[in-house]
Order: C-alpha cells, then sequence, then structure tokens
C-alpha cells in the first residue's frame, strides 16, 4: 500500500514537472554568448550583461533594394536561409514559412528574411520570380541576396551552419532553422523549419515577444 | 438433388471470385502502403502530405484528369525528374523536378499511391507497366 502511495506521489510530480510554468512560458530566452560589462553610473557600479546581436549586413531583395541591419531597426524578424533551386527541405520550409507570414500580414513591425545561400543563381531577378510563385508581395518578406562568403558568415551569427557540397541533393547543405530575432537583434529562439508543430510554436512565441514590455528589454 | 448441385457450383465459383478479388486487393494495399511511406520520405517535403503542391512552385498532384491523360508518362517523370513546364488544374509550372533514386517496384508503388490518394482513384499500377513505361521515356 504505502508502495501505491509513492508510486503515486512520484507519477504526481512527473506530471506537474511537465507542465509548462506560467512564469517560464511568457518570457522567452536570450541565445548566444553574453558578456557582464562594468561601468560607473553616478559614481556606482553597474554591471550589465551584453546579449550577442546580428552584426551589420547588406543585401539586395526582390526588389533589387538594398537591405541592411538598420532595415530591420524597430522589427522583430524571422531568418532562415534556402536556395531557390533547393530540392530538398526548402520547399517544405517556406511551406511552413508561408503559414507565418499568414498569420502577421497585417501585423507591424514584423519582418521575415530569406538568405539566399546560393546567390550566383539566384539574382534579384530568379527571386522576383520566386516571391511571385510563393504568391508573396509588398515588405513583409524579403528573399535577399548577396556575397556568398558574407551570407555564410552571417549564417553563424543567427546559429545556422551553411555549407556548400557537391554531394548534397542541390549542391548544398544547410539546416533548416527559423532564427526569431527581438527588436534589440538578439536571438530569442530557433525552430526546425521542416516540423509543422514547431512553426506553431514560432507563432506563439512572436506573439509573446510582441507582447514583450519595452522597458524590461531594454540594454 | 439437381439444385443442390447447382446451388454448390453456384458456391464455389463465389468463393473462387471472392478470393480472387481479395488477392487482387490484397496486392493493390502492399503496394500502397509501402508506397504511402515513400511519398512520405521521397515526394512529401515538395508535394505536400495532401498532394497540395505549394503555390505556384509545386505543382499539385489532386489533377485527376492530368494523372489519367499523362499515366504512361509518370513513371519517366519520377525516374528521370521533369524539365519541362507543365500544366495542373489550369495553372502552368516551370519549376524543375529531380530524378528519383527509386527503383522500377518502387515507382510502381509510390504511383499507385498518388494514384489512389487526394481524391484520385485510379487503381494499381503494378510493376510490369512501369517496366514497359520506362522503356519508351521521351
Amino acid at each position: 500500500m504505502k508502495k501505491h502511495i509513492l508510486i503515486g506521489l512520484g507519477l504526481l510530480s512527473l506530471l506537474s514537472a511537465c507542465r509548462p510554468d506560467d512564469k517560464v512560458g511568457t518570457v522567452l530566452p536570450i541565445y548566444g554568448n553574453r558578456e557582464p560589462v562594468t561601468r560607473m553610473v553616478n559614481g556606482k557600479e553597474v554591471t550589465d550583461t551584453v546579449y550577442q546581436t546580428i552584426p551589420d549586413f547588406k543585401f539586395v531583395n526582390q526588389y533589387g533594394k538594398e537591405v541592411t541591419r538598420r532595415s530591420v531597426d524597430g522589427n522583430i524578424y524571422v531568418a532562415d536561409f534556402f536556395f531557390t533551386s533547393c530540392p530538398s527541405i526548402c520547399p517544405v520550409m517556406h511551406r511552413n514559412m508561408l503559414k507565418v507570414y499568414d498569420a502577421f500580414k497585417s501585423s507591424n513591425n514584423f519582418k521575415i528574411l530569406s538568405y539566399s545561400i546560393d546567390p550566383k543563381h539566384d539574382s534579384v531577378a530568379v527571386l522576383k520570380k520566386y516571391a511571385d510563385n510563393l504568391g508573396i508581395s509588398g515588405d513583409r518578406w524579403w528573399l535577399l541576396q548577396g556575397d556568398k562568403a558574407a551570407t555564410y558568415d552571417l549564417a553563424k551569427s543567427y546559429l545556422v551552419a551553411v555549407m556548400e557540397d557537391n554531394k548534397a541533393p542541390g549542391g548544398y547543405v544547410h539546416q533548416g532553422y527559423f532564427v526569431l530575432i527581438d527588436k534589440q537583434k538578439r536571438i530569442r529562439g530557433s525552430y526546425d523549419g521542416t516540423q509543422p508543430e514547431q512553426v506553431d510554436k514560432l507563432i506563439a512565441d512572436i506573439k509573446i515577444l510582441q507582447n514583450e514590455p519595452q522597458n524590461s528589454i531594454a540594454q | 438433388m439437381k439444385t443442390k448441385i447447382i446451388a454448390c457450383l453456384l458456391g464455389l465459383v463465389a468463393i473462387l471470385v471472392y478470393s480472387c478479388q481479395s488477392e487482387q486487393e490484397l496486392e493493390f494495399m502492399r503496394y500502397y502502403t509501402t508506397g504511402q511511406e515513400l511519398y512520405k520520405t521521397n515526394c512529401q517535403n515538395c508535394h505536400g502530405a495532401q498532394g497540395e503542391g505549394l503555390a505556384a512552385l509545386i505543382p499539385p498532384l489532386t489533377d485527376s484528369s492530368y494523372l489519367r491523360k499523362n499515366k504512361q508518362q509518370l513513371a519517366c517523370y519520377v525516374y528521370n525528374g521533369l524539365k519541362l513546364p507543365i500544366i495542373v488544374n489550369g495553372k502552368a509550372y516551370s519549376g524543375q523536378m529531380p530524378a528519383s533514386s527509386l527503383a522500377p517496384i518502387q515507382i510502381a508503388q509510390v504511383l499507385t499511391y498518388v494514384e489512389n490518394s487526394f481524391g484520385n482513384k485510379m487503381g494499381l499500377h503494378d510493376v510490369n507497366a512501369v517496366n514497359t513505361e520506362l522503356t519508351k521515356c521521351e
């Protein structure tokens, strides 16, 4: 009998452990490197945490317009890496990204940035045609093209691995992550863009981020 | 007496017909279920879980009349890939489909799955047919 009660208690604690904690659920973590910075404020020593942010970049979107880090100032955005002739995971990634696009079509200060890892093939014209065929318009979702080495470096800042590989389908291997970036350009989430349930979580997390009070995230 | 014999014969015929059908049905189900797995790993990323395709980039597999009309060519499309622009559901698609490394039996299985899912109902597409079709690829 005692044994049964113990097992029961054990199960109960397991169950409660699985239940999402409300406090944790409303604040998204901040990913990447961080370092403490100590400075003097009014004669007192204050230590702040400086988080990793997305570095500056310079690309061209599907309309041929220049897009830099500043172009997304004040925006929450989702980034991914793809190429238009990708036969493997890209179609399913962008089928799922369309869900994100549709969910935040009328949101202000929200963008999607898809960086091409095959800029040689994915010219502005090719990206525009791809966007048209995907059924996207306006400035909510930018398909970006730029220097190849710079793109691969930038992928690392988003904590996404990208590589050229002749043996891979389409000539590239890359991870299908959707990376969520906040208004301070910090990484707040990473989601497998090939999994519909992960993408549902991304949509929920974007809403959490949109409701995050500005004073709590100011650096 | 006579009626008894007739009844017995009729029963025998019925059993024969029935067992024949179920053997065919069994074969169909074998093709279909293996085809479903092959579809998931080889086709679904692009064509979608419901064969819905992707906007104007990737054609859907729901156009039964297209599938019927091009039935003899489908094995070739799966085997060699497809480069030419095609018209499905009245919409033009100009992307390329990559070639697959599926064996003829697997092509037959995946075609049986596609041809009997997403609102299509074309019955068994067996391996003998696929072998013949593959010799006539354009």
